[in-house]
């Protein structure tokens, strides 16, 4: 492992100047705390006869300036650090999505193209990349410190993380929240790899005849699941003229806004679509009555995972 | 001063077992939380001791993972619940409370028994759990880990924690209604010494908020027993709310131990400076400010888990104006020094160890703050070096310092001078030797409740083990002297340090009833007449 100073990231070379922007204000602060604490232990020791004078009476304008002073840093460091987060957590929409499980005690990763690793991910160089990552059981976080970067992965959600990595290089990889004993062995590493380099590794790997992307794994899954008897073939919706139940349009709904029975519009994200799959009682849409079974229990997180990599894969008015 | 006519000290009102078991006097109950938090803190630190030995090898020396995540819950329940946030109060707190407010006791004697009891109970239900069972989910008990994925003894570990909650409401309570009714003629709110302020704002975050930890905990343990979905998404609960409403007490939690020690901090300074402590009211309203502000940051424990960005900007903003009052107090500390006559018995040294500790803890928690620095740093071993500097740096050592400052009081005998100058000095290098490495591990990304880790780690790791080695000689060092001197210290006098307040108008161990006559306050506190001042001019 190698590459952490300095960080692999353009992002998390601003973090590194932000904390070193903090390493400066703290040893300021600690420089003046310990100097006058210094100054006054050995000018004003007890058995010091240096002149004293009257004590002084009026403290206020001492408190109004250190503590209008106080708030200034604080204001600044404030904005610094929330205008980067916001930045670290907006992946930019042309991101190269990956998929990532999380459970006890390992990282499952997939590739859109199916390629699927373990306590690894491969990833291009010079290009945004972002995960979406789930968990099967407990909260895990995935963190990369070279890339200044984590967040935790939550069971029954989404959580995104969004990176673009500038040196090729390996970089540790590891679980930060504490998901039980095997806690400590949940690491892996990140390997950061050329365009072409990317594209060899992705066409490589063990048996990849039998490879099928994500996207075609999930339109099987559709029609396995029996998705396609109401939904229709591709996702084009059912009526009770063609499928024999209404049932609503899934071509182009990632991003599209839905309004539900209950007054209120979400908008369609892979939250949304794994919470129609396993909990639809709980979300029944507006124009439809609420006839969809829960797939709860037997969906794996994986299949979750492609039945939505198909979804996002119809185009509207597409038939695949 | 004539013996035979001054009344029997509390020491000697019955020297039976019962007599103390029984007893409903405040003293003597401090006393019962001394011997009680001395053994817990001894506990929790030999598991602390265990996590260094087993961190000295990258490849973990105690063989278990299991093991060493028990140590570490182990270490972190006891320490906070059975340590931490008792500490001041319950002892000091207990002890002083009535003797600086003029008062013959606390408002509710037997209530105060009372609470000591359920602190016991609670203890021994915890020492099960930890020890004969075993609990592996950490002092913060995250779901749906918690919930159903760990094995050991959860429910104990929370029924313990629910139990000692009512032992902290039931001293909040006492405490708040005694300063209120309690003051001696003449004793107005702004005559009261700080750490009385101190003590009722600790007082009035424990009534507020261990309320939501006890709901908190008995919706876990129903989650865990029935199954009832609460936190666990697979049964329709949310992770996330158990966080909410889990640091909606424990970050209040963590002011409840940190302000007492202000309180302490407050009184040692203008003391050994011989000086009034340098702004007053504003050390007096910025503890109020803290415990108001407390309440409003929970949300910055979770800047990486999962809630909004908004919500992320309006926490961080928030954590950042929890920061100024503490920044306050530090000033005035310093200010109070100024154009004083210092003098370094072991209580001052404690206390300027623990402004340079706490400032550095504080400092570092404003890396935290900044949410992007927060992303990279949270949730490694920068995380344990911030929290260990405030509560270990600063608390443990503002503890310290009122140990020995009121050990005269409490006993009737001096502790050993030098002793106790050692003590402080080996504990502040031991402290900075332990933790200060483990910024750096934070930083450079070594994850916290790692069994092993790393090879690329291990020096920072072997500089903090052998830190924790000195920190250790540092903690038992005192356990040794201030024992010895129970038996063999000199006899103090009232008054031994030259100190203002009213518990050093009372003899030295004070009698049961505290005051022979009820005080009458007339002045302000801190009133140090600066009597060096006629030897040098």
């Amino acid at each position: 492992m190698n590459g952490y100073l300095p960080s692999a990231t353009v992002e998390g070379r601003e973090v590194d100047f932000l904390i070193l922007a903090l390493v400066l204000v703290s040893c300021a602060v600690l420089a003046l705390v310990f100097g006058l604490i210094l100054l006054y232990v050995v000018r004003y020791r007890a058995d010091s006869g240096v002149y004293r004078g009257a004590p002084g009476r009026k403290t206020w304008r001492f408190e109004i300036s250190w503590t209008a002073a106080t708030l200034a840093v604080f204001f600044v460091l404030f904005i610094w650090g929330g205008d980067l987060y916001v930045r670290l957590f907006q992946p930019p929409a042309d991101a190269l999505q990956i998929y990532v499980i999380g459970k006890q005690w390992m990282w499952k990763v997939e590739h859109q193209g199916g390629q699927r690793e373990i306590n690894a991910l491969h990833v291009p160089i010079n290009r945004p990349i972002q995960l979406v990552m789930t968990s099967e059981d407990v909260i895990h976080d995935f963190s990369i410190p070279a890339f200044r970067i984590k967040h935790d992965v939550l069971p029954g959600r989404y959580e995104s993380l969004w990176f673009q990595v500038e040196t090729p290089g390996t970089y540790e990889l590891f679980c930060t929240q504490l998901c039980g004993v095997g806690h400590y062995s949940m690491s892996g590493e990140v390997v950061a790899m050329s365009q072409p380099e990317f594209e060899t590794w992705l066409a490589g790997g063990a048996a990849p005849g039998q490879r099928e992307d994500m996207a075609a794994a999930g339109k099987a899954l559709f029609t396995a699941h029996g998705c396609s008897g109401c939904h229709g073939e591709g996702g084009v919706g059912g009526s009770p003229a063609t499928t024999g139940v209404s049932a609503p349009a899934l071509a182009g709904l990632l991003g599209r806004s839905v309004k539900l029975q209950t007054g209120a519009t979400v908008t369609a994200d892979e939250k949304f679509i794994r919470d129609c799959l396993l909990t639809p009682d709980k979300m029944p849409i507006a124009g439809y009555p609420q006839i969809m079974p829960s797939f709860s229990g037997q969906i794996s997180e994986e299949n979750v995972l492609r039945l939505i990599a198909y979804i996002k894969s119809l185009k509207s008015g597409s038939r695949t | 001063m004539n013996p035979s006519a001054a009344p029997a000290s509390y020491l000697d009102d019955g020297h039976t077992l019962r007599s103390w078991l029984f007893t409903t006097d405040h003293k003597r109950i401090a006393i019962l939380y001394i011997g009680a938090i001395t053994f817990f803190f001894f506990v929790g630190g030999f598991a602390a001791f265990l996590i260094r030995y087993n961190l000295l090898s990258p490849k973990g020396l105690i063989g278990s993972a299991e093991t060493y995540n028990r140590l570490f819950s182990m270490h972190g329940i006891l320490m906070v619940w059975f340590f931490l946030v008792p500490a001041v109060p319950v002892t000091l707190g207990n002890f002083l409370a009535p003797l600086m407010l003029g008062a013959r006791d606390l408002a509710f004697p037997r209530l105060n028994l009372l609470s000591w009891y359920l602190f016991m109970v609670a203890g021994v239900v915890a020492l099960y759990a930890v020890v004969g069972g075993g609990v592996d989910t950490g002092w913060t008990f995250y779901t749906p880990l918690t919930s159903f994925y760990s094995k050991g003894h959860v429910i104990a570990a929370v029924v313990a924690i629910f139990i000692a909650g009512f032992s902290s409401i039931a001293t909040g309570l006492n405490f708040i209604v005694t300063i209120h009714k309690l003051r001696a003629p003449g004793m107005t709110w702004y005559r009261m010494p700080v750490f009385l302020w101190s003590l009722y704002a600790t007082s009035v975050i424990l009534v507020l908020a261990t309320p939501v930890l006890a709901m908190t905990l008995l919706l876990l343990a129903f989650e865990r027993i029935f199954g009832i979905g609460v936190f666990d998404p697979k049964i329709g609960g949310d992770p996330l709310l158990f966080q909410h409403l889990f640091w909606f007490y424990s970050h209040p939690a963590v002011y409840v131990m940190i302000l007492p020690g202000f309180g302490v901090i407050s009184e040692i300074i203008p003391a050994f400076s011989r000086k009034e402590l340098f702004g007053y009211k504003f050390v007096v309203w910025a503890s109020i400010a803290i415990a108001v502000i407390g309440f409003l940051v929970w949300g910055h424990h979770m800047f990486v888990a999962g809630t909004s960005l908004f919500s992320a900007l309006v926490f961080s903003l928030l954590s950042y104006m929890v920061a100024v009052p503490s920044a306050i107090k530090v000033f005035n500390w310093i200010g109070t020094m100024h154009k004083g006559y210092i003098h370094f018995d072991a209580p001052m040294l404690y206390a300027i160890g623990f402004i340079g500790l706490f400032t550095t803890g504080g400092l570092t928690g404003l890396f935290l703050a900044a949410l992007a620095a927060d992303v990279h740093l949270t949730q490694t071993y920068f995380v344990v070096a911030h929290f260990h500097y405030v509560m270990v740096g600063g608390m443990v050592s503002a503890y310290f310092a009122g140990i020995h400052f009121w050990w005269p009081k409490m006993t009737g005998r001096l502790y050993p001078e030098m002793w106790g100058r050692a003590g402080a000095i080996i504990i502040f290098v031991g402290f900075n030797l332990t933790f200060f490495p483990q910024f750096l591990l934070g930083y450079l990304g070594m994850p916290r409740r790692y069994f092993a880790y790393p090879q690329h780690f291990e020096a920072l790791n072997l500089l903090s083990s052998a830190g924790a080695l000195t920190l250790a000689v540092g903690y038992i060092l005192p356990l040794g002297y201030l024992t010895w001197s129970l038996f063999y210290g000199e006899r103090a006098s009232a008054n031994p340090w030259g100190a203002t307040g009213l518990e050093w108008t009372t003899p030295s161990p004070p009698p049961t009833e505290n005051f022979a006559v009820t005080p009458i306050v007339t002045e302000e506190p801190y009133q140090y007449r600066q009597a060096e001042t006629v030897n040098h001019e």
